[in-house]
């Protein structure tokens, strides 16, 4: 089922937390709401679910308007960040609760019960009480509520925030099947920017009062709308250097280290103005010193992660960059060494509003990259 | 509490003991008293060596009270019945009335709510006194004078605000996310209110219904002054023991033994669901 938000405004005394959100869900797709604590996806999704109201604009489920539409009757299936399981009930009966409203028969409950226990691996546990669960046993049966009833819209309210990291990270893998399975409309609410590039079609950032941008993981990774959403993807988080762009015999350049190094030719507009250079750290090379489009950096720290190596070098007019690489591969760990940026994935940013600048179309570019 | 040395543990036997002392001395005191008679109860010093007597506890089953006076009769057993029945009564209408106000006070916030809770909260600050006199002739004018609705209703005054604000403290303290969960599961406001609420409050809701039952029976005033021999209570009634030639102290020590028998019961029976309750444990998940 699709779902549709038009003008939302809610406002809790005088804080205005949603101003004017509109949102389209198409059926069967999987939209993830991220932002920081305090823009207002829970109050979202709450209004999706009916158990608040919106000041102003509307709510459609299917083309209808849910307006006065009770929560029980809108057909939805909600798993709460807190789990908010029924303490008094077993695991068993807390799935079952959907089932119960429908008057389902015990034959058919107790089957679809078994099911969503299997599917979410806690069978053995399902008549214990939810404080005999761990954590992930009771973010599981909490889940396994809100799947019970296949609900065509289902609300997932950062399940895996209160889990511990080992199950955080089995759960991104199983949930996008699980959700497939369901064939539901999904909004997934999180803060963790992995998850969210994990689990959805499109990712639609909240911040300040509504939602900053909407598109596809890879749009909001390589194509973020201002400087604080591309803060928010990536670890190690993407590198911000002050920059004025200048024509140089390549081109538009801009100067790092005092060596210039070239920029998308379709930047030609943004030359002689205050900006801001985005460089993810994977899009940073160590390279020799007589390479085109090198600088001089100096090596300050080198801190290994797992699968990729994250090194803390200065330019020499003292500006930080984080270089990031897989493990494994060769690179300097002290001293001077030089490094070249793929020209292709830098991005920028008007300084002032710290908007993108998206470069002038192709059709514009004369000249090769 | 695994390692507590041998000095810990002598004093805080000791202390146990003298608190023990202190608050069931008078207890026990009064229930040596109700075994003996008015002679033995009196001499100086007093003694607890005595020759066991049953005789007050007959004089009070048969209603029959002999004083040098001649024989009094007693209404004590009618009095124990009025006691067991207004309480009870009272404060069943005042879980009717209270749980589901205490449920729209702690979830609905609606214009003046808090002042309606105030309000009734006030009628516990202000002395008895104050309402008896205006309610007496109101009653005596619409006929509640003197008859157990009256008193029942009157004794809402004691039973409400306790029951209200205790219930109230347990329902806010049910995540609301629980509530709605079930509500999205597809289950009407009603339906949540029986099967989540209730049962989640339920240990507040007897440990409210339980104190409201204690004060309702130990209630003084409002049955002396609103109802007269056959509808009062064993707090009133106990005043009979007050005769011409004397007070009659076995009787009245009899009399207390026996009405503290049926709270004294009832708290015996609720204490694992006052626990319960006030810990708090039960409702978090």
């Amino acid at each position: 089922m699709s779902l549709q938000l038009i003008d939302i405004v809610k406002s809790f005394k005088d804080d205005v937390v949603l101003d004017g959100v509109s949102l389209e869900v198409a059926s069967g797709e999987t939209l993830v709401l991220f932002g920081p604590s305090g823009a207002g996806k829970t109050v979202l999704l709450r209004l999706i679910a009916g158990v608040i109201e919106p000041d102003e604009g509307s709510i459609l489920i299917n083309g209808e308007n849910m307006d006065g539409v009770e929560p029980e009757d809108r057909g939805i299936g909600m798993a709460f960040q807190n789990f908010a399981l029924f303490p008094h009930m077993d695991a068993r009966a807390n799935i079952a609760s959907p089932l119960t409203a429908r008057r389902e028969s015990q034959t058919g409950m107790k089957r679809r019960v078994e099911e969503v226990a299997k599917l979410l691996k806690i069978d053995h546990v399902l008549h214990h009480k939810p404080k005999e669960l761990s954590n992930g046993q009771k973010q599981r049966t909490a889940l396994g509520r809100a799947l019970a009833g296949e609900p065509k819209i289902l609300l997932l309210d950062d399940p895996l925030r209160n889990v511990d990291a080992k199950l955080r990270f089995e759960m991104r893998l199983e949930l996008p099947r699980l959700l497939k399975d369901q064939q539901a409309t999904v909004i997934y609410v999180t803060q963790d920017y992995k998850e969210a590039m994990a689990l959805g079609h499109r990712i639609a950032v909240m911040s300040g009062q509504g939602i900053a941008q909407i598109g596809t993981p890879e749009d909001i990774y390589l194509a973020p709308q201002n400087t604080a959403i591309a803060r928010l993807f990536g670890d190690p988080v993407i590198n911000l250097l002050d920059v004025v762009p200048e024509r140089g015999a390549e081109g538009v350049q801009v100067r790092l280290s005092g060596t210039p190094v070239p920029l998308h030719q379709g930047h030609a507009a943004s030359i002689g103005h205050d900006c801001v250079l985005g460089v993810r750290p994977e899009a940073i090379r160590f390279v020799d010193a007589d390479a085109p489009g090198s600088f001089p950096v100096t090596i300050e720290a080198e801190t290994p992660l797992n699968e990729k190596t994250v090194t803390l070098a200065i330019t020499e007019k003292k500006r930080e960059i984080l270089i990031s690489r897989p493990s494994g591969t060769p690179g300097p760990d002290r001293g001077q060494a030089h490094v070249a940026i793929d020209a292709g994935a830098a991005l920028l940013f008007d300084r002032a509003t710290g908007n993108r600048i998206a470069p002038a179309s192709a059709a514009a570019k004369g000249e090769p990259a | 509490m695994e390692h507590t040395s041998t000095l810990e543990k002598i004093l805080r036997g000791t202390a146990i003991t003298l608190v023990i002392l202190f608050f069931m001395f008078p207890i026990f005191w009064i229930f040596l008293m109700s075994f003996q008679t008015n002679e033995t109860i009196l001499r100086v010093p007093p003694s607890i060596v005595f020759e066991p007597t049953l005789s007050n506890y007959t004089a009070l089953i048969t209603g029959k009270l002999d004083t040098a006076a001649g024989t009094l009769e007693i209404s004590f057993m009618k009095n124990l019945w009025n006691s067991l029945f207004l309480s009870t009564a009272s404060v069943a209408v005042g879980l009717v009335l209270g749980v589901p106000a205490a449920y729209a006070f702690a979830r609905l916030k609606f214009r003046g709510s808090e002042d309606i809770a105030f309000t009734l909260l006030s009628f516990r600050f202000a002395p008895p006194l104050l309402v008896l006199l205006p309610l007496t002739i109101y009653f005596q004018q619409i006929g509640l004078a003197d008859t157990y609705i009256g008193l029942i209703w009157v004794y809402q005054l004691i039973v409400l605000p306790l029951i209200l604000w205790i219930v109230r403290g347990y329902f806010e303290d049910i995540p609301a996310d629980v509530e709605y969960a079930y509500r999205i599961a597809g289950h009407s406001w009603g339906a949540t209110f029986r099967k989540i609420a209730l049962p989640l409050a339920g240990p507040g809701i007897a440990a409210a219904g339980l104190l409201a039952f204690i004060f309702a029976w130990n209630n003084f005033i409002f049955a002396l002054v609103l109802a007269s021999a056959d509808k009062q209570p064993v707090t009133v009634g106990a005043l009979a023991f007050v005769t011409a030639s004397g007070i009659q102290y076995g009787q009245v020590a009899a009399g207390i033994v026996l009405s503290i028998l049926p709270t004294f019961a009832l708290a015996l029976y609720a204490q694992r669901y006052l626990v319960e309750g006030l810990s708090l444990g039960a409702v978090k998940g």
